[in-house]
């Protein structure tokens, strides 16, 4: 069963309806930590302000299960844009410490010459792997990005996808059973869809 | 991208504003859109600012559901509440334009609260006889701000992107007005969408290479043959537009 983490912030529906779509049924949204601990996969998804998010995951109580889903349990877990974020150190947005499952920074793009913030709209992705798991070999990937801020990882080793905005930036880190993806696969077509599935199929 | 006009949950297309033509069902137009690989959806209800009625969230859930593609929305949002309803409903981006006259530190508010990027302002922009660029009011008030001021009260507002859609070109079928849009592309440093006039493939690639513009958004062209011809939910492949892939 896969869970998607509700608390209070971004568009959970397109997720889930995507999963039905690619034919993926078991997929639960849900707030509720007992619901949660029994989760198989976890995704956590978000969109604003880092400090709202953290704030939020505190206010539904919901990071002590968290943190032992995905480092003591170690299920798949999947962090979509702001929760993507969340699993850094912290941001240059807020003052709230992230969840640190990362040894990363979130950072502001700097306005360079002719550089529009936010970074939105489709980007490519380049994969540090020639074989990346969620991948199809020989396909061209593309996604949705919308986002001011991105992670900036300290170990290279955790650094999965990148994407070029005014310079590469880490689009897309992995550790272990832990995922962060700063482009959004639920509004990203056949794109996304290989990504969900690959996630299910973990 | 589409730009969907929904009237009473039919789709619909205007020209210059007016006469809402009936197109067909919106739901299968966006399943169609998903198949065509389209980058974004644009949705506007025309007449949820107009007749002060309430935002039809039912048909928006159901568009949202079908669509696996970033969804915008605008018409008839009034509250921050109305934004954060619509977030959550798989709406990527709020499009406002009443609004940004009735109660813009709404949008000021929804901009800080829900991250600049998902709040896109629209403005529609009508040549005077004089062919200067004025605003077009939706509620009949005039404006009486010119429309350099009126861009920099915009702006003050936070907004992430401009939606912005020439009257004078909407439905007709002539090309973008790319003389606008370069115009407003140099004195603001937010992504903008261009809207109004699109009828070839070579409209659509003049004004992304020309203007300066991030994207652009086609009615007429997304939804019918040719002009003055049948109904053909359609959208143009993506090399055929863009160059350097």
């Amino acid at each position: 069963m896969i869970y998607i983490v509700d608390y209070g912030l971004g568009n959970l529906a397109s997720i889930k309806n995507m999963f039905k779509h690619i034919g993926v049924r078991d997929v639960i949204i849900s707030s509720n930590n007992e619901e949660l601990a029994k989760a198989d996969k976890i995704i956590l998804p978000g969109v604003g302000a880092f400090d709202n998010g953290m704030s939020h995951l505190m206010k539904y109580d919901l990071i002590d299960t968290l943190n032992k889903k995905a480092i003591i349990e170690k299920v798949p877990f999947l962090g979509i844009c702001l929760g993507m974020q969340l699993m850094t150190k912290g941001s240059e947005e807020g003052k709230l410490n992230g969840l640190g499952w990362f040894d990363a920074e979130t950072i502001k793009f700097k306005p360079l010459d002719g550089l529009k913030i936010p970074h939105m709209g489709w980007n490519y992705i380049k994969s540090k792997n020639k074989d990346n798991y969620f991948l199809e070999k020989n396909k061209k990937y593309r996604f949705y990005f919308v986002h001011s801020y991105y992670v900036k990882c300290k170990e290279e080793e955790d650094v999965m996808f990148t994407t070029n905005y005014g310079g590469d930036f880490h689009s897309a880190i992995n550790k272990d059973n832990i995922y962060g993806m700063q482009f959004h696969p639920e509004k990203s077509l056949h794109f996304g869809m290989d990504i969900l599935d690959k996630f299910s199929k973990l | 991208m589409p730009c969907l006009l929904i009237k009473d949950k039919r789709l619909v297309k205007t020209v210059n504003f007016k006469n809402p033509a009936y197109i067909g069902d919106p739901i299968n137009a966006v399943k169609i859109y998903n198949d065509k690989e389209v980058d974004e959806l644009v949705v506007l209800d025309i007449i949820a600012s107009k007749n002060n009625s309430d935002i039809d969230f039912e048909l928006i859930k159901d568009i949202a559901s079908e669509c696996f593609m970033p969804l915008a929305y605008g018409g008839g949002v009034r509250t921050v509440n109305d934004f954060q309803k619509l977030y959550a409903l798989g709406i990527e981006k709020v499009i406002v334009n009443t609004l940004l006259i009735d109660n813009p530190l709404v949008v000021k508010e929804a901009a800080y609260k829900f991250g600049n990027q998902s709040v896109v302002a629209s403005i529609d922009i009508k040549r005077s006889k004089e062919n200067k660029f004025e605003i077009f009011s939706h509620s009949k008030r005039e404006i009486e701000m010119d429309f350099e001021k009126y861009l920099a009260c915009i702006l003050d507002l936070n907004i992430g992107e401009l939606f912005i859609t020439s009257v004078d070109n909407e439905g007709a079928w002539n090309g973008y007005d790319n003389e606008l849009l370069s115009y407003i592309n140099k004195i603001v440093d937010i992504p903008i969408i261009g809207n109004g006039g699109c009828s070839t493939n070579k409209d659509l690639t003049n004004v992304l290479y020309e203007t300066g513009v991030q994207a652009a958004a086609i009615g007429s062209m997304a939804v019918y043959q040719k002009k003055d011809m049948g109904v053909l939910i359609r959208f143009p492949r993506r090399n055929q537009i863009i160059k350097d892939e």
